[in-house]
């Protein structure tokens, strides 16, 4: 395990903008700690999700783009010539706003990822099935219907779906862009739940849907704005004592 | 009480403009059923034609159509669903991207005497394949290409791009991507646009009138490098060529043509009806 006094992502001055000319992030410097929870919060249109995806170079598909600074994962430059971006998706694995079960049985979900990885052992596709929607707080609802398709999951069992989908890689980061934004009050309490245990293993970010999701989970806090960073701070520090006037006003609800 | 008069009146104008439409298809598929119905037999799909094709069967003509429509699609479905890969998948916007998709939208459109005429040149003359089964596959393969190319690139569309990004977060690469989420969702559209497609090769008359088809041959064709008999060639010849032609074989053949085609059409509709039940989003 690693010491927390080393970063496991930094930005260094990051900027991003996209092919319309629209500037996403201006000069962003960041560093990103694991085994804690990261919560990137701020307005709609921010660059919150484009922060994310320059960590899974989930961006490179948008053709046209600009990126100015480091994006570093360990200390290695992510979008250096050599990086292997399939191999990058693995260990920074991303749960999505909306859940997308991919249109496959249960247990054929969880074991895509591997699988494209090489992973043919059927017993270990099987442990890491096991694993993981224990992890993501679903196997005692799924455990006797594996074979069944996924997308005849309740919504929040198909977010959960999607989080033990990204756990089955075995990542080391773990982004949550929103993840329960269309979720349930009971199901997205369990997702908040099974991201406390996570933390114990992984790096963990998350884009919560709220500040008040902000609130709860984030035992580091990142605010936002207009593709600036205005503020971080330790969770309790920042949601009771923020310094800078725009977080004090986003956080009591003054605009936003 | 006005409204709902309308309304009825609406109702009952678009009823009878459907059944307007529908009305001619019933009938000429009637007609050539009475017609051609006292003529099927089982001799008459399994025996060579005798008499200077006045008596006997069409089953020579039934042999070579069954091979041309099969080796047509040995040509046309990976060529056509490889291309479709490409510009759904790969192909960018660009100057060249454009000009393949105006050449195929306009190979669309080219009368079919037209690829009769481009096979008999490129395959039957300069390939020196002769007139044979091959030069007429070819041929239809070719008439064939932007039907399957626009269906399956349609059906590829269609595939949500959630997916596509779902598994590419997930480490798959692009043609781990396309070839197990994209293709399996896409492939009942894909088998949909292939028959028909294919279909309306089996029926063609003018693209393998030089390249392949026989006047008359009492045999069954031995290579590809064979001429053969074909249903819809055969039904020409002896509606036109062959005086003093008894007029139920000539309706027996459309029918025999027609049952050909049509239960290709049916097969395409039970499997699109099948996988969009089974469609999982």
């Amino acid at each position: 395990m690693e010491t927390d006094t080393q970063a496991k992502c930094e930005f260094q001055a990051v900027s991003y903008t996209y092919e319309d000319g629209v500037q996403a992030l201006r000069g962003i410097s960041l560093c990103i700690y694991p085994n804690q929870i990261t919560a990137i919060f701020g307005p709609a249109g921010g660059g919150k999700s484009t922060l994310l995806r320059l960590l899974n170079r989930l961006n490179d598909l948008i053709p046209g783009r600009q990126l100015e600074g480091r994006v570093l994962l360990d200390g290695e430059d992510l979008y250096t010539s050599g990086v292997d971006v399939h191999a990058l998706r693995r260990r920074a694995g991303m749960v999505f706003a909306t859940p997308v079960p991919l249109p496959m049985s249960i247990r054929r979900n969880l074991t895509y990822g591997p699988e494209l990885a090489g992973v043919r052992d059927r017993a270990r596709l099987d442990e890491l099935v096991e694993r993981s929607l224990k992890a993501a707080a679903l196997w005692d609802e799924v455990s006797d219907r594996l074979d069944d398709p996924a997308i005849a999951l309740s919504g929040g069992q198909q977010q959960r779906l999607c989080l033990a989908r990204t756990l089955a890689l075995e990542p080391e980061v773990i982004l949550l862009d929103e993840p329960t934004s269309g979720l349930d009050p009971i199901s997205t309490a369990k997702v908040e739940a099974s991201l406390q245990e996570l933390k114990k293993r992984y790096t963990v970010i998350i884009v919560p849907h709220s500040v008040q999701q902000a609130a709860r989970v984030a035992d580091h806090a990142v605010f936002i704005l207009q593709g600036e960073l205005v503020e971080e701070a330790s969770g309790g520090q920042l949601f009771t004592n923020p310094t800078d006037q725009r977080t004090e006003g986003y956080i009591t609800g003054r605009f936003g | 009480m006005s409204r709902n008069l309308r309304q009825k009146l609406g109702f009952a104008l678009l009823s009878t403009v459907t059944i307007i439409v529908v009305l001619p298809i019933l009938w000429v598929v009637g007609y050539i059923v009475v017609q051609g119905a006292p003529a099927i037999s089982w001799e008459f799909i399994s025996a060579m034609p005798r008499d200077g094709m006045r008596a006997g069967g069409v089953w020579p003509a039934i042999v070579g159509t069954v091979l041309l429509t099969l080796g047509t699609a040995i040509f046309a479905v990976p060529l056509g669903v490889a291309v479709a890969i490409y510009l759904a998948e790969y192909a960018q916007d660009t100057m060249l991207t454009r000009i393949i998709r105006l050449a195929i939208i306009n190979l669309a459109g080219v009368p079919s005497v037209v690829y009769g005429l481009f096979g008999l040149g490129l395959f039957v003359i300069f390939l020196q394949f002769g007139t044979s089964i091959l030069a007429g596959s070819l041929t239809l393969a070719i008439m064939t290409l932007p039907v399957i190319i626009s269906t399956a690139e349609e059906a590829l569309r269609a595939v949500p791009q959630s997916f596509r990004i779902v598994s590419f977060s997930l480490g798959g690469t692009r043609w781990q991507t396309i070839r197990r989420v994209v293709l399996p969702q896409a492939l009942p559209g894909i088998l949909t646009g292939v028959i028909l497609g294919l279909e309306r090769a089996a029926g063609e008359t003018a693209p393998i009138l030089f390249t392949v088809a026989a006047f008359f041959l009492p045999r069954l064709p031995s290579s590809i490098f064979d001429q053969t008999m074909a249903l819809p060639y055969h039904l020409y010849v002896i509606s036109t060529q062959v005086p003093g032609m008894p007029v139920q074989i000539q309706y027996g053949t459309a029918l025999v043509l027609l049952i050909f085609v049509l239960s290709m059409n049916i097969l395409a509709a039970v499997m699109r009806s099948r996988f969009r039940a089974k469609r999982q989003w």
